[in-house]
C-alpha cells in the first residue's frame, strides 16, 4: 500500500542506507486484525514519524521493530538481518542496536532515577561506578533534567518521566531510538519542550528515530519523513511538505483535526 | 421447535466445554512455558546473586513469623484434638506419635506451601503483572534483557530453595506447640513425651516432607510469575491475576499432594 503510493519509500529499500526494512507484516490479536500487510523503510539517520488515530495499529507496528511483537506474517529486517530468524545471540545483539522510550516512560517503580538509567548500564558494560555516574549526568544533561538522581519515580511528573525515560534509552549510545507517544497526555508547553529534546537529541547523537503520535504539531515538529497508518495500512507517506500536500481526505482531514465523514 | 431449541442448547453446552478446554489447555501451556524458560534461563550468565538473596529473605525470612504462628498453632490443636479422641481407649502416649509423624510427613508442607501461596504467590503476580501493564517487563526486553531471567529465575529459584528450611522450622515449632499443650495443659508426662515424639519418626519421614516443599515452592512461584507475566488488561489485570495466583496454586498444591504422597511413600 505504502509502496504503490509513494515509489521513492519502495526504491530505499534497494539501498544500503536502509536500516529497518518492514516488509508486508500482517498481525492480529484474537478475532480482530491491527495490521493489514504493512510495508516502509526507515533509512538511516532520519527521523521517521508514523501517525494515526487511536487504534490504527501504531503501537503495535513499533513493538514489531524491536520483536517485542512478532508478525503472523511478513518479515522485519534490521541491517539486512531478519528478526524472526535470528538466533539467541543475533537477536541480543540487534536489540542493544535499539533504544526504545515507552508511552509512560515504562520506569522500574523498584528503583530510583539514577538506578533506572544506570540499569543498561550495569547490565551492558563494564564501567566503574565512576564511569556510571559520569554517563548518567550526562544523559540526564541531554534531557535538561538537574538533581533528579535520587528522585523516586513516583514523585516525577508526567513530563520528567518521559526524559528520564529518553536518558535511560540512550545510555548504551544505541543507533537506533524509537518513542512511543511521547507526548501524549502532556500539556502543550511541555509537549514542545519534550519536542525540542528529541530534536537535540537527534542533532547532537548520531540515530536514526522512529516515533509513533497522533500529535500533528508534533509530527511537523520533529519528523523527517511522515508515515500515515490507518486501520493496520499505511495510507501516506512523504517528508512534511509532501505530506500536507497528499490529497487523501483521510489525511486532510487529520490534519485539520475533523472527524472523517465515514466515521462522523 | 422444540429440537432446534434443544439442538441450540446443545450447541451451547459444547461451546462452553470447549472454551473452558481451550482455555485449561492455555493455562497448561504457560505454565510448562515459563517452568522451561526459567530453567533454560537459570543455567546462563548473567547471573544476579543480590537478587537472589532479596528474594531469599523475602521468601524465607519475612516469611517466618506467618509460617511459624501457623505451624505452631496447628501443632497444638493436633495435640488437642488427639488427646481427646486417644483418651477414650487409653493411647494417650501416642499423641505424640501422631502430632510429629503428620506435622514432618503432610501438615508442615502442606500448610506451610497454602500460607507461602498466600504471601508470596499473590504478590509475585501482583508485582509482574503491575510491571506487565505499565510496560516495565517489555522495557527490560527493549534494553536487551530477558525479563524470564531478570525476573522470575530468581524469584522461583529463592522459592523453591527457602521453602525446606521453612518446612523444616515450622515442623519443629509445630511439634513444640504439640508439647506445650499436652504436657502444660493436659499433663501428659515430659519424658514419655519427647520419647514418643522421636519413636516413630523416621529419617524418610523427614525428607519426603522437605522434597514436598521443594516441589510446593517451584509450584507456587511459578504460578504466580506465570500468571503475573502474562497479565493483560490494566489494574483490573492485575487484580484477577492475583487472585487466580493464589487459587490456582493452592489448588495445585493440594492436587500434588496427593500424588507426591503417593510417590514418596
Amino acid at each position: 500500500m505504502a509502496a504503490k503510493s509513494n515509489p521513492d519509500s519502495s526504491a530505499s529499500a534497494a539501498t544500503s542506507a536502509t536500516r529497518i526494512a518492514v516488509i508486508d507484516v500482517w498481525k492480529s490479536f484474537a478475532d480482530k486484525a491491527v495490521l493489514h500487510g504493512v510495508s516502509i523503510d526507515v533509512t538511516a539517520g532520519e527521523s521517521l514519524v508514523i501517525v494515526g488515530g487511536s487504534g490504527a495499529g501504531k503501537s503495535v507496528l513499533l513493538k514489531h521493530l524491536i520483536g517485542l511483537i512478532q508478525p503472523d506474517r511478513g518479515h522485519i529486517v534490521v541491517d539486512g538481518e531478519d528478526l524472526a530468524r535470528a538466533g539467541h545471540s543475533e537477536a541480543l545483539a540487534i536489540r542493544r542496536k535499539f533504544g526504545m522510550s515507552f508511552q509512560e516512560g515504562a520506569l522500574f517503580d523498584s528503583m530510583n532515577v539514577f538506578e533506572n538509567i544506570a540499569f543498561p548500564l550495569r547490565r551492558h558494560t563494564r564501567l566503574p561506578e565512576d564511569g556510571i555516574a559520569a554517563r548518567v549526568r550526562q544523559c540526564l544533561d541531554l534531557v535538561h533534567l538537574k538533581d533528579v538522581e535520587n528522585k523516586a519515580t513516583s514523585e516525577l511528573s508526567g513530563g520528567m518521566r518521559r526524559r528520564v525515560g529518553f536518558a535511560r534509552a540512550i545510555a548504551l549510545e544505541p543507533e537506533i531510538l524509537l518513542f512511543d507517544e511521547p507526548n501524549t497526555g502532556l500539556d502543550p508547553v511541555t509537549s514542545a519542550v519534550i519536542d525540542r529534546v528529541i530534536l537535540e537529541m537527534k542533532e547532537s547523537l548520531p540515530v536514526t528515530m522512529v516515533t509513533i503520535t497522533h500529535d500533528m504539531k508534533s509530527a511537523f515538529r520533529i519528523a523527517d519523513r511522515i508515515a500515515m497508518l490507518r486501520d493496520g495500512r499505511i495510507i501516506a507517506v512523504g517528508d512534511p511538505v509532501a505530506f500536507r500536500a497528499t490529497p487523501d481526505p483521510y489525511v486532510q482531514n487529520f490534519l485539520a483535526g475533523e472527524p472523517h465523514e465515514e466515521e462522523s | 421447535m422444540n429440537a432446534t431449541a434443544a439442538r441450540g442448547a446443545g450447541h451451547g453446552q459444547l461451546e462452553w466445554l470447549g472454551a473452558h478446554s481451550v482455555h485449561l489447555l492455555e493455562e497448561i501451556g504457560r505454565f510448562f512455558y515459563i517452568l522451561h524458560y526459567t530453567l533454560y534461563w537459570s543455567v546462563r550468565r548473567p547471573f544476579n546473586p543480590g537478587e537472589w538473596m532479596r528474594q531469599m529473605v523475602r521468601v524465607g525470612v519475612d516469611s517466618l513469623p506467618v509460617v511459624g504462628l501457623t505451624a505452631m498453632f496447628t501443632g497444638m490443636v493436633m495435640a488437642l484434638q488427639t488427646y481427646r479422641g486417644f483418651e477414650r481407649f487409653h493411647a494417650e502416649s501416642f499423641v505424640a506419635s501422631v502430632v510429629s509423624l503428620s506435622l514432618t510427613r503432610e501438615l508442615a508442607p502442606v500448610l506451610a506451601a497454602l500460607m507461602i501461596a498466600g504471601r508470596i504467590g499473590s504478590s509475585l503476580a501482583a508485582e509482574l503483572g503491575t510491571m506487565r501493564v505499565t510496560e516495565q517487563i517489555d522495557a527490560l526486553y527493549a534494553m536487551a534483557t530477558e525479563p524470564i531471567q531478570y525476573l522470575i529465575v530468581p524469584r522461583v529459584g529463592a522459592t523453591t530453595l527457602m521453602l525446606p528450611p521453612l518446612v523444616a522450622c515450622a515442623g519443629g515449632v509445630g511439634i513444640l506447640g504439640g508439647y506445650l499443650v499436652s504436657v502444660g495443659l493436659m499433663g501428659a508426662n515430659p519424658i514419655v513425651y519427647w520419647e514418643k515424639t522421636f519413636q516413630f519418626l523416621d529419617l524418610n519421614d523427614v525428607f519426603s516432607g522437605l522434597i514436598k516443599a521443594a516441589v510446593f515452592g517451584l509450584i507456587l512461584s511459578v504460578t504466580g510469575c506465570t500468571k503475573g507475566f502474562f497479565t493483560s488488561g490494566g489494574a483490573e489485570g492485575v487484580g484477577r491475576a492475583t487472585t487466580a495466583a493464589v487459587v490456582m496454586s493452592s489448588m495445585v498444591i493440594l492436587l500434588s499432594d496427593f500424588f507426591l504422597t503417593k510417590i514418596l511413600f
